[in-house]
């Protein structure tokens, strides 16, 4: 649904993005994650035919984004950062004037405005003025505006920035209700975003993409090993030294005690699981086990990874 | 053309919902209304001195002695109350950000312009139909030449037009309204004063000078004379700042 490839653009002197490719499936929701000033909201203004690239092409929904710019923006819908809207119209005055300029023909206008005001939770404040809402609402005006021409494509920039905890919540579920019909790029510096709502994920960093992937394959590929954290009353050394024998560990660390049971570390192979294991060994030595859970690869370390061993790699390359 | 009148509607609310729109009608109302009634005072009074001298009373007709002269003073006034139209439609836009957006539905830059400009274009004509209060009580009186008056209306509406077309192109070149609309007033505050150094500067500049002079052409219009030369400047200055106005936006969108 969405083909980038090599795409360059600078603002002056400075490099917004070098040779950025990606490609997204359709249907898929991905997430564009970078920390600020990466170039996340460079891409997307390309992507959304706001701006043409310096280099590269990108095709969105089978059309080109420069030379055939009209046709994109027939199919797609785009939520800028910091959502821009005119705040002396009205929610509904607004939905319509966006059904009409999207080109949502004149007998299908009203329903249409109607759905997406349904969907997007606007009945309520249909009538009132834009500016007098809170971002909340703001959100979701900006969202159901996107919506509104039913398009193949939704480009989301920064779409729960500034919002309360609840509020966050509702609209990723509102986004994550999207997967199947549209294909969605979102972008976000928080990372638990992309695991909530996101299939795959694109990281950028320094106008360049530093890696992408489904999560799990990334985290395989940053993280070879599984880790384990327990819990354990029993003598440090002798459970170390037991947890070792376990066929398929590779390393324990013993990382302190917490009411009286030491906090160990295990690290596995992925492809063997030897959670079982633990537990038997625990249970036959007569210890007591008080947790036993997989630490979970987040999102945050593997993007600290990436974008870590981004900056190391630059270090090198100016040395 | 639908993205056409999608825009134009969302201007036409804009201007109504926020105070701009309200304000200016009430003010140019009363400015211009001001200026009738002292024209139209002094008309009285001359033609009571007339009544008693038949050679002067020849002379005077109402086209000559009301109309014209409420046409120039509604061009001069018009310069200051048009920038006030225009300031908001671009520059607006750019400081909220909603221009990223507009500019990304799928309607062409110049569909976009043109419903900007249509719906500025469409609030001074209302404001110019209010205006026709003061013929028909002129007509009450007395008789009115249509002539003269129609083409003194279509001089306002190119003069008025080319004022719009000229605070467009401005408000597209910067974020802040008030820097629009006084950098707009500014520049038609220039084209208009180019003609009084007219006088000063001799042989070809003299000629130039008066060409380019803004309020210059309108004169004729109120006399009952519709000369291409007129028209035609007014319609230059409306092509070429709406030009200028795309290429600006295209610009915008190269640099982000």
């Amino acid at each position: 649904m969405i083909q980038v490839d090599r795409l360059t653009k600078q603002y002056g002197p400075v490099t917004a993005i070098r040779d950025v490719s990606f490609s997204i499936e359709k249907g898929g929701i991905v997430g564009f994650l970078g920390p600020n000033g990466a170039g996340k909201t460079t891409t997307m203004r390309i992507l959304a035919c706001f701006m043409p690239a310096a280099g590269g092409t990108a095709r969105v929904a089978g059309y080109d984004v420069f030379s055939q710019s009209l046709e994109v923006r027939r199919r797609i819908g785009y939520l800028p950062e910091n959502v821009p809207l005119y705040g002396e119209l009205t929610v509904a005055a607004y939905l319509d004037f966006a059904a009409e300029i999207k080109g949502v023909s004149r007998s299908d206008r009203k329903r249409r405005v109607a759905e997406v005001m349904d969907r997007c939770d606007l009945a309520d404040v249909q009538r009132r003025l834009i500016g007098k809402l809170s971002k909340g609402y703001r959100q979701r005006v900006g969202l159901a505006q996107a919506l509104v021409n039913d398009p193949d494509v939704l480009i989301l920039d920064e779409p729960t920035i500034g919002l309360d905890p609840v509020q966050v919540a509702e609209i990723r579920a509102l986004i994550k209700s999207l997967a199947g019909q549209h294909t969605v790029i979102l972008s976000t510096h928080i990372l638990p975003e992309v695991s909530v709502v996101c299939e795959g994920v694109i990281i950028i960093n320094r106008g360049r993409i530093a890696a992408q992937g489904s999560l799990d394959r990334l985290a395989e590929e940053f993280f070879p090993t599984a880790r384990i954290e327990l819990q354990v009353t029993g003598p440090a050394e002798a459970v170390r030294s037991a947890l070792r024998q376990i066929p398929g560990v590779l390393r324990v660390e013993h990382q302190g005690t917490a009411n009286g049971a030491g906090i160990f570390m295990v690290e596995a192979m992925r492809d063997r699981d030897v959670r079982a294991a633990i537990a038997q060994l625990v249970a036959e030595r007569r210890w007591g086990l008080l947790e036993l859970h997989q630490a979970g690869m987040s999102l945050e370390e593997v993007f600290l990874r990436v974008v870590a061993g981004e900056e190391f790699a630059g270090g090198e390359a100016t040395a | 053309m639908t993205g056409v009148r999608a825009v134009f509607k969302k201007e036409m609310r804009l201007y109504f919902t926020s105070p701009v729109a309200y304000v200016v009608f009430t003010f140019f109302l009363l400015i211009v209304g001001y200026f009738f009634y002292s024209i139209f005072a002094f008309y009285n009074l001359t033609s009571m001195q007339a009544a008693m001298n038949p050679a002067f009373a020849r002379d005077l007709n109402v086209t000559d002695a009301i109309m014209r002269p409420l046409f120039s003073n509604t061009g001069i006034i018009l310069l200051f109350f048009m920038p006030m139209l225009t300031m908001r439609l671009f520059a607006e836009e750019k400081r909220s950000g909603t221009i990223e957006l507009l500019l990304t539905f799928p309607v062409r830059d110049g569909e976009v312009l043109a419903g900007k400009f249509a719906a500025a274009i469409v609030l001074f004509v209302m404001l110019l139909g209010l205006t026709a209060l003061y013929p028909a009580i002129v007509g009450y009186f007395t008789r009115v030449e249509w002539g003269p008056l129609l083409s003194g209306y279509l001089g306002l509406l190119l003069l008025g037009s080319s004022f719009l077309a000229v605070g467009v192109l401005v408000s597209s070149l910067t974020e802040n309204q008030i820097v629009a609309s006084f950098a707009t007033f500014a520049i038609l505050l220039g084209f208009w004063v180019i003609g009084w150094s007219a006088d000063l500067a001799g042989g070809n500049w003299r000629a130039v000078f008066q060409y380019l002079s803004i309020l210059e052409h309108l004169d004729s219009f109120g006399k009952g004379v519709i000369d291409t030369k007129d028209v035609l400047y007014y319609l230059s200055v409306i092509a070429l700042s709406l030009f200028l106005t795309l290429r600006a936006l295209e610009s915008k969108r190269w640099r982000g």
